[in-house]
């Protein structure tokens, strides 16, 4: 049985883009010990913890100091807006202090982004009061 | 914080040398700058300050990370866990990314800009941190994090010559990090590629 090559492609394309949606949080493990020179989950390091990400605006941890640029960019951190910022901090904001080249590879920040939506949402990675 | 010793100060002598020879080889910050072709933390052209404020805020960054790193092994030196020649490492390591940071300011500075200041107090997971191994496990921890930021720096700095620095830079932590691998009975080098 032939599949029409348009029918062919969309199912590709679809199943493509599932998979990158689909993250794997083992594989995001290991992928967030690039970020652990300036984060962590539960405390602020030379970048701003982790714990409390998914759901809060941009520049909002009260006891970090951001840049104007992330100050004023009106982001709220979710799946979206981390995978566009993280494939490329710097052009997604502009004057950013994350001075780093981003993450090309979409199925990396998919997987990077599972973990932080599973270890953020860990009581024993984020006790209570660590994600303000 | 317990004052028990762990896998960690189990080092065989064979290990102690190759722990306690290691830094003897070590090149200072201007000695890296040299190595990068001129001396780099002095050379700051009128062309070149369009593109300076992206690199100031690379070096920044950089420079934010190597004084937290600093805060850090400072923290596991006077915690009374590490025990010699593992005390020694640690404290030869922290030289290094006070050279790292004397050297980023510097050139902040060459640049125009204004060198980001140590934070007068940090946060790590002291709790945590109860043996030798939990202490060069969280170095560890810092330094794999480094090379990857730095990974991460080189390639958008503007100043090719500044990208050779912070890549000398990255090879020195690099070996922080195999070195501490080694010190705590794991593969030094995990993988043929780093990102």
């Amino acid at each position: 049985m032939k599949l029409p090559f348009a029918l062919f492609i969309g199912l590709t394309l679809g199943a493509s883009l599932c998979q990158a949606a689909d993250g794997d949080a083992g594989k995001g493990a290991q992928i967030y010990q690039r970020c652990l020179a300036c984060h962590s989950l539960e405390h602020n390091r030379s970048g701003p913890r982790h714990c409390g990400l998914f759901g809060r605006p941009a520049a909002a941890v009260p006891d970090f100091t951001y840049s104007q640029a992330l100050k004023s960019a009106g982001l709220t951190w979710n799946e979206a807006t981390l995978d566009r910022f993280l494939e490329n901090p710097l052009k997604a904001v502009p004057g950013t202090k994350m001075a780093y080249a981003g993450i090309k590879n979409g199925q990396e920040r998919a997987d990077l982004i599972a973990y932080l939506k599973q270890a953020t949402h860990d009581p024993a990675k984020c006790p209570q009061g660590s994600s303000h | 914080m317990s004052s028990t010793t762990p896998q960690a100060s189990t080092t065989t002598p064979a290990r102690r040398s190759f722990l306690s020879g290691f830094g003897k080889f070590t090149l200072s910050a201007t000695a890296v700058a040299l190595l990068a072709g001129r001396d780099r933390l002095a050379l700051i052209g009128s062309a070149e300050a369009k593109t300076a404020g992206n690199d100031v805020t690379i070096l920044n960054a950089a420079l934010a990370a190597e004084q937290e790193a600093i805060a850090a092994y400072q923290v596991g030196a006077s915690s009374g866990l590490l025990q010699k020649p593992v005390l020694d490492l640690a404290v030869q390591f922290q030289g290094h990314h006070k050279e790292h940071a004397t050297a980023l300011a510097t050139t902040v500075k060459k640049l125009g800009g204004t060198p980001v200041a140590a934070k007068a107090k940090y946060t790590f997971p002291v709790e945590k941190l109860k043996t030798q191994a939990d202490v060069l496990g969280f170095a560890a921890e810092l330094e794999r994090g480094a090379v990857s930021a730095y990974l991460g720096a080189i390639p958008i700095l503007d100043d090719r010559e500044l990208a050779k620095v912070a890549a000398s830079i990255l090879g020195d932590e690099a070996m922080h990090w195999a070195v501490l691998r080694q010190a705590l009975g794991q593969p030094p080098v995990p993988s043929a590629f780093v990102s």
